[in-house]
């Protein structure tokens, strides 16, 4: 009987290990290295687009200031899971940016990991990011880095157990990371595809515009079918053809030019944000965005309410 | 005489109706001005994408709807009517009314500026973006759409 508990013990002890080694390794930040990126002359004009279209200063600027290339974080984002501090992502050396390489930058916004090789938190739209091309990425990253330094580090973030062990973010990243690179649609137009880019990739619209399951990740199939907002204050509205087939390409252009809709009332909360972004990029990758959004099937919306 | 008088009675009447309507219902007076701003809104952005041409009489109505609303508004946010009416109103207005109110000068003091300012089709292109920055301003900070 002795011996029957303890080969018990041991099978159990095995497992666990067993488990443990499978879970620490299925959980190692992915990294991107130096050695993938080939040699690149930054064009500020290409990064400076990026941030607009990224929308980096949405979350990363200065709160209550009217200067938005101010990237000093501090904005409180509430969610389900806490409430998470946005990090200073300006040029300083210390408390910024300033001294990321490349490669850290890179593999912040398509990994999800951090300099010191931690998972970052979904709250950071990388499952978006991920879509942006290496060469766009590094030219934001050249744009980035002309910007003002700010000093200052920004609080921890105030996440309770169990999701502040980071390390159970490489199961979340195994879920809802595929690590894909925007893929071209051949069937559509290049005006379509640089739509679906924008939207896709460094607009992350969807975050935003869609519901999300109890793990915090967007529920597929409803993507841009509109949702609660995350810090529970109102929601997004639905920009599919479900809500907006009565809007025009123009119409959609027109919104994310002056915030005006079709229907002449002006877009509020954090869209406000969002346009004062989208009306600083060129005229035709707003008409590229909107060409995309417009052909986006109708899906229902899972809030009921009008 | 007589028809006079009585339009006046009527007149009266209607005003005092209305004051009632917004002391009763104010979610439903505020959702009602704020209606009619987005009509006048519309009408000056049919002129501004050329889909409508040029017309002083419309701006001009357009811009006094905007400082009517700017004028009547600031009244229309009693402590009880926070919810209700499904109103999209954000609890912050009641956090920081003075900035809210204050709001509300600034738009019937653009209102203002601008009708004496627009002309014709370009003075109404040069001016109406600005203005309309009152509006997204105010729907950033204080208005909660459910979706």
């Amino acid at each position: 009987m002795d011996l029957m508990v303890s080969r018990l013990i041991v099978a159990a002890a095995f497992v666990v290990l067993l488990g443990s080694a499978a879970f620490w390794f299925l959980t190692i930040p992915e990294t991107v290295p130096a050695s993938a990126l080939g040699p690149h002359a930054p064009n500020l004009t290409n990064g400076k687009e990026m941030f607009y279209a990224g929308g980096c200063a949405s979350c990363h600027a200065v709160p209550k200031q009217e200067d938005k290339t101010r990237l000093g974080g501090g904005l409180a984002l509430g969610s389900p899971f806490g409430t998470f501090y946005v990090p200073n992502i300006s040029s300083d050396p210390k408390d910024g940016i300033g001294d990321w390489s490349e490669a850290q930058f890179v593999t912040a916004m398509v990994k999800g990991t951090s300099p010191t090789g931690e998972h970052l938190f979904p709250a950071f739209p990388y499952t978006s990011y991920q879509r942006m091309s290496l060469d766009d990425l590094r030219d934001l990253f050249a744009y980035l880095k002309t910007l003002p330094p700010i000093m200052g580090k920004i609080r921890d973030h105030d996440v309770p157990f169990p999701f502040n062990i980071r390390r159970t973010l490489g199961i979340w990243k195994l879920l809802f990371l595929d690590g894909k690179p925007f893929k071209p649609d051949t069937t559509q137009s290049a005006q379509w595809n640089r739509g679906a880019y924008l939207v896709n990739g460094p607009g992350h619209c969807v975050e935003c515009h869609s519901p999300r399951n109890v793990l915090g990740a967007i529920k597929s199939g409803k993507r841009f079918a509109g949702g609660p907002s995350p810090d529970g204050q109102g929601g997004t509205p639905n920009i599919t053809q479900q809500k907006l087939k009565d809007w025009s390409v123009k119409d959609i252009a027109d919104t994310l030019t002056t915030g005006m809709t079709p229907d002449a009332d002006f877009v509020g909360g954090a869209m406000v944000e969002v346009v004062r972004n989208t009306s600083q990029l060129t005229p035709a990758d707003r008409e590229a965005m909107a060409t995309y959004i417009k052909t986006l099937p109708a899906v229902e919306g899972s809030a009921s309410k009008k | 005489m007589k028809s006079a008088s009585a339009i006046a009675a009527v007149a009266v009447f209607a005003l005092g109706a209305a004051a009632v309507l917004a002391q009763e219902d104010p979610i439903a007076a505020r959702k009602a001005l704020m209606k009619s701003n987005g009509q006048a809104a519309g009408a000056i952005a049919k002129m501004v994408k050329g889909e409508a041409p040029f017309d002083p009489a419309v701006t001009k109505k357009a811009f006094a709807t905007f400082e009517d609303a700017a004028a009547k508004m600031p009244a229309l946010f009693p402590d009880n009517s926070k919810v209700g009416g499904e109103t999209t109103a954000a609890p912050k207005i009641w956090e920081d009314m003075a900035d809210f109110k204050a709001r509300f000068v600034k738009l019937g003091t653009d209102a203002k500026a601008a009708d004496t300012r627009v002309k014709d089709l370009d003075s109404l292109k040069a001016v109406f973006p600005d203005f309309a920055k009152n509006c997204g301003g105010c729907h950033e900070l204080y208005r909660i759409k459910k979706s």
